[in-house]
This record gives structure tokens, sequence and C-alpha cells, in this order.
């Protein structure tokens, strides 16, 4: 330090947060607002989503699994509370950051068929490349390890209207790796397929967690798969949303009320719901 | 992606095909000038051997030419920007209503002219009323649909209301044309033929200036309609901002298709068909190389509709929105058929 200067005094903010965290919410709502009234559709959420955790989002149709992912995604606004992304809140990322920490697979969305498989998966690193979109080397490596990890590299000269239902989903998967996000975002990827596209698609993400520590959140009906492969599942119901690993929640009980009790029952010997008798 | 240097050599072809069918139209036509001629009028001054060639090349037939390129790719391009955004094959210019608006300009100062009547009826007929009339129609209409895209989350909102009023200024026409002296709806109707042998030079400028800005809109618009491709949430979730992109492409549409049915009268069918065409040719979706073929198909089409509309050798034009779907319609139909595959 030079003579005569003023002395400098550092202050050094350690911030003490557990890195595994990717996302994370603190007594969110959602619901929809308009002019006149807001619709609350949940409220009092909280909860957290770590590194190379498999997490299901069930609940009956209609309590509002999609909005709760749409408000996790920052497609919509979250009436209360605050969700955080990689220690930031989600309202002071800017949607070019959010592009780089939250991918999605959609169903039922207006896909050009026209598409290659891998063109399809290259859209995936359009938050990385130039303003016209040209793919560097690096980009070309993500792609073709997103390709080699979903197993459609042989599919990749293929246009999409060729692909079956199942083989779709997988390079919808593949894109949102290829994007290369902590957390991927998956609204009922297993819809429209039948029971073993469906275990493997739902085994395909346990394996992506394992591999790539991506944080992997999907919102699904197949409970009885959901119960086997995922790490945690967050149920949500009218008056509460719970979360918990399959063996706490089957513990505390709450698949019993889950549905209305005439048709199906929640067997705790087989941990699955079965059509009652 | 990795195909596109394989597609390079297809866009060249393309220019070339560009080139060759401007070179025949301006040779043929209602007198035909032999090559030589064409070449002495650009590059050969002093010879004069025929000064009236170089007369009609310079004066008429260059203008047209230019005309014809500008009309064909700017309209086709607007029609490839609607219908990525829209993520719907039907979408085109017309779909936006921005033909319509420019129709009812054009109609209330035809038809209505009459109803002014007196000291007014001289201005109101000339050329310029009718450019400055449709520009207005448009770009009113344009306005309506920026306003409600603004307003609106839904895409298909917008298509409906572009629809809405389509219909709306269809009815009002309707219902001048109803009540107006022959000699007005005449007129009308031969606005409506569409032309493009009419531009003067200065014009021609006026017009691509609107077209290269128009252009140069959607070339700053290509990754995101790319994007667009997977639908707007895709397109969202990757970092696109939706409202911002979608303003700056429902302008560069209005600015092409607007300063084009203003100078060029309302063509149909040309938007909505030359991207379906060049799909059908070029199986690419990816803007990078469409854009750049829709802009040469489209100058394309548009350059052999003209040359069809002069029937060469006769003294006869015939009017150019009858030609474009003539000759368009039945290469679409058999394309189609011919893949049995719809690419989109």
């Amino acid at each position: 330090m030079a003579p005569g200067e003023k002395t400098k005094i550092f202050i050094l903010i350690i911030e003490n947060h557990d890195s595994n965290i990717i996302l994370s919410t603190q007594n969110l709502s959602v619901g929809y607002r308009s002019k006149k009234n807001t619709t609350l559709i949940a409220s009092n959420i909280n909860l957290e989503i770590r590194e190379g955790e498999l997490v299901a989002l069930i609940g009956v149709n209609g309590v509002g699994k999609s909005t709760l992912l749409r408000s996790l995604c920052g497609v919509q606004e979250p009436l209360q509370g605050e969700i955080k992304i990689g220690g930031k809140t989600l309202s002071s990322t800017s949607s070019g950051e959010l592009s780089e920490a939250i991918s999605i697979v959609l169903t039922e969305q207006p896909i050009s068929k026209n598409l290659s498989v891998f063109e399809l998966v290259a859209l995936g690193r359009q938050p990385y490349t130039n303003w016209i979109g040209t793919l560097k080397p690096g980009d070309a490596d993500h792609i073709r390890q997103a390709l080699k990890l979903v197993d459609i590299e042989e599919l990749q000269y293929q246009k999409c209207y060729e692909l079956s239902d199942g083989q779709l989903q997988k390079v919808l998967i593949a894109r949102a790796i290829a994007q290369d996000t902590p957390l991927v975002v998956l609204d009922e990827p297993t819809t429209h397929l039948d029971i073993y596209h469906q275990a493997y698609v739902l085994k395909l993400l346990k394996n992506l967690t394992l591999q790539t520590k991506k944080g992997i959140l999907f919102a699904t009906h197949e409970i009885n798969l959901a119960l086997q492969l995922c790490d945690r599942i967050i149920l949500m119901e009218k008056d509460k949303v719970s979360i918990g690993t399959p063996i706490q929640l089957i513990e505390q009980d709450v698949f019993a009320n889950m549905f209305p009790s005439d048709l199906i029952v929640f067997d705790k010997d087989s941990n699955s719901f079965k059509i009652k008798t | 992606m990795p195909n596109i240097p394989k597609y390079r050599g297809l866009l060249f072809l393309l220019l070339i095909v560009v080139l060759l069918t401007a070179l025949l139209n301006i040779s043929l036509g209602s007198v035909n000038i032999p090559l030589k001629d064409i070449f002495a009028a650009f590059f050969d001054k002093t010879t004069g051997s025929n000064t009236s060639f170089r007369y009609i090349i310079l004066e008429y037939r260059l203008p047209k030419v230019i005309t014809a390129i500008l009309t064909g790719s700017g309209l086709a391009v607007s029609g490839l920007l609607m219908q990525t955004l829209f993520r719907n094959p039907l979408a085109g210019p017309y779909v936006l209503g921005l033909s319509s608006g420019a129709s009812l300009g054009v109609a209330l100062v035809l038809m209505g002219a009459s109803l002014f009547g007196g000291a007014m009826t001289g201005f109101l007929l000339s050329k310029w009323s009718l450019v400055i009339a449709s520009s207005i129609g448009s770009s009113l209409v344009l306005l309506a649909v920026l306003l409600a895209s603004a307003k609106l989350r839904d895409t298909m909102a917008i298509l409906i209301i572009g629809l809405m009023f389509a219909s709306l200024t269809a009815a009002v026409v309707s219902v001048l044309a109803y009540f107006s002296p022959a000699a007005q709806l005449q007129q009308y109707v031969f606005w409506s033929f569409g032309s493009l042998g009419n531009l003067s030079w200065e014009e021609v400028l006026i017009l691509s200036l609107f077209w290269f800005i128009g252009i140069l809109l959607s070339i700053t618009c290509i990754k995101n309609l790319n994007t667009l491709l997977l639908g707007e949430q895709y397109a969202k979730s990757l970092g696109v901002h939706i409202s911002r992109n979608r303003i700056i492409i429902i302008a560069a549409t209005s600015l092409l298709a607007g300063s084009i049915t203003a100078f060029a009268g309302p063509i149909a069918f040309v938007g909505l068909a030359v991207p379906h065409l060049i799909r059908q040719v070029i199986p690419v979706n990816d803007h990078r190389i469409l854009l750049p073929a829709v802009i040469l198909g489209g100058a394309i089409l548009m350059l052999v509709c003209d040359i069809a509309a002069q029937l060469p050798g006769s003294q006869f034009t015939l009017p150019i929105n009858a030609i474009t779907s003539l000759i368009g319609a039945p290469v679409v139909i058999w394309l189609l058929v011919r893949k049995r595959k719809f690419l989109f």
C-alpha cells in the first residue's frame, strides 16, 4: 500500500448456502391473476431440487401441476413468495440467463416435423450461438453427447415426421440435454406412450440424473413408476403440497386419500394403486 | 446445422435462374428485343444502333423487371415470416389483412371520389393518391394488428383478428362497389388485377427502400425464426423475447406487403405459395437457407408470371394477379400430390 493512501477495509461476505441446491422456493403461491380477481391454485410451497436428483410432481387432474411447473420455469408470475435458481431470484433473472438455467420438454407443441433429429437437438444450443445461430465445434460436441446419452445417434439424420411418439419424446429430451442446463423440467413426458416406453423414458431420466448430475423435475400420472424410480416426489393436493422420498410419503400415508376411494386403493404391500375388488 | 454447404450450390443455381428469367423478361414482350441489343443498351452506349430499344429497356422493361423481383421476393418473404410466426401453413400477408386494408384504401379513393365530387375528383383519381390510399389502408390495419398483438398472448387470436379485418374491409368494398358508377368500379377492378409495369424509376427506388428495410429486419430474425419452429413456448425457454420478436416480424411483413400492394396492387397467391414451393424443392426448414431460397424463388415466380402475362409477340398484357395463380397453383398441387408429403 502506498504511503498516505487511506486504509481500505475489505469485508468478505461468505454466502452460506447449500451449493447442491439448483432450485428452491420459499412460501411460494401460484395461480392466476387478472384485473378483477386472483385465482389461488396452491400456496405455501417450500421445495428444493438438488443436483442429480429425479423428482416427480404428481397430483390429480386439475390440481395445478402445470401451473406450478410454469411458475417454476418463469413462464408465469408467481402470486407470492420466491423462487431461487442457482442462488438468484427468478424475478431478477433475465430470459437469456434463464435459458441457460432451465430447459423444458413439453407435449403437444406445434413443432415442425420437417426438421431432422439433429437439427431439432441442435436448436437446444440456441442460447449459446451467435446472432444467426452458427454452431461451433463445442456446440457440435454437446449435441453429439446429448444424442449419445439418449441413445438416438442412429436416428440423427431422420426427419421428425418419420419418428414414433416414443422416439420423438427421446429427441425432445436430447434437445433439453443439449441446452446444457442444471435443471430439466418435463411436463408429462409419458403421455401417449405404452407402458414399456413409459418405463423406458422414466428409466432414461433416472440414468440422466446419474450420468449428468442434472436435476430433473417432471410431472406425471404414472405414480406406480414414479414411486419405484424417483429420488423424491412432490405430491400436490388441493390444500397442501408435500415433498419427500417415496418411502417417507408412503409412511405418511398421503396416497391413501389422493383419489376418491370408490374405485382404486393404495396397496401398502406392493407400493402401488390397485383396483378395488 | 451441418448441411448448409450442400444447399449453397442450390441457392447459386436459383440465383442464375433469376438472372436468366430477368434477361428473358427484358427480351420478350410486345416487341422482342435480341440479346445483343440488350447488352448494347447496358454496356455499349456509343454505338446506339437502336435507340428505341434502349429507351424501351431503360425506361420500361428494366423498372418492370426490378419491380417483379422486388414484388415476388418481398411477398414470398412476408409469407414465410407469417407461416413461421404463426406456425400455420395457411398464413400469408393476406391473413394479416394487409392486402384488404390496402384494397379498402383504394376502393374509398376510387369509388368514394364520386361522392366527394367536384374539384377533389381530379386529385383523388391521380396515381399518387392510389399509392397513398393503399399505404394508409394497409398501415392502419397493421397498426390495429400490432395493437392487438401487444395485448394478446395467443398468436392464433392475432390470425383470427387479421381474418376478421380482411372480411370487414371486403364487406365495405362490396358496399362501395354496389353504389359506385361503372367507370369507377372498372378502375377499381383494374387496380385489383395488379400491375408491375406502371412504376417510374422514382417509385421503384421508394419500393426498393421499403423492400430493403423489410428484408434486413427479416435477416435479423433468422435465428429466432428457427427457434420458433419448435413453437412459442420452447422459443421462450430458449431465451427468445417473444413479443419483441413478434413485433419485428409483423413490422417486416407489413413494410414488405404494404409497400408492394401500394405500388403493384393486391397480388395474391405468391406470399402463400412460394414458401411451400421452396419447401417441396429444398426439404429444409432452416431459415438461413429458407429465407434466401424464398427470396430467389419469389423473384423467379414473378418474373416467369410476368413473361406469361405479356403474351410474347402480342399487344395484350394479362392481369398479373390472375397469372400468378394460374401458373403457381397447379405447380403447388402437382408438387404436393407427387411427394404425397406435406412438409411444414
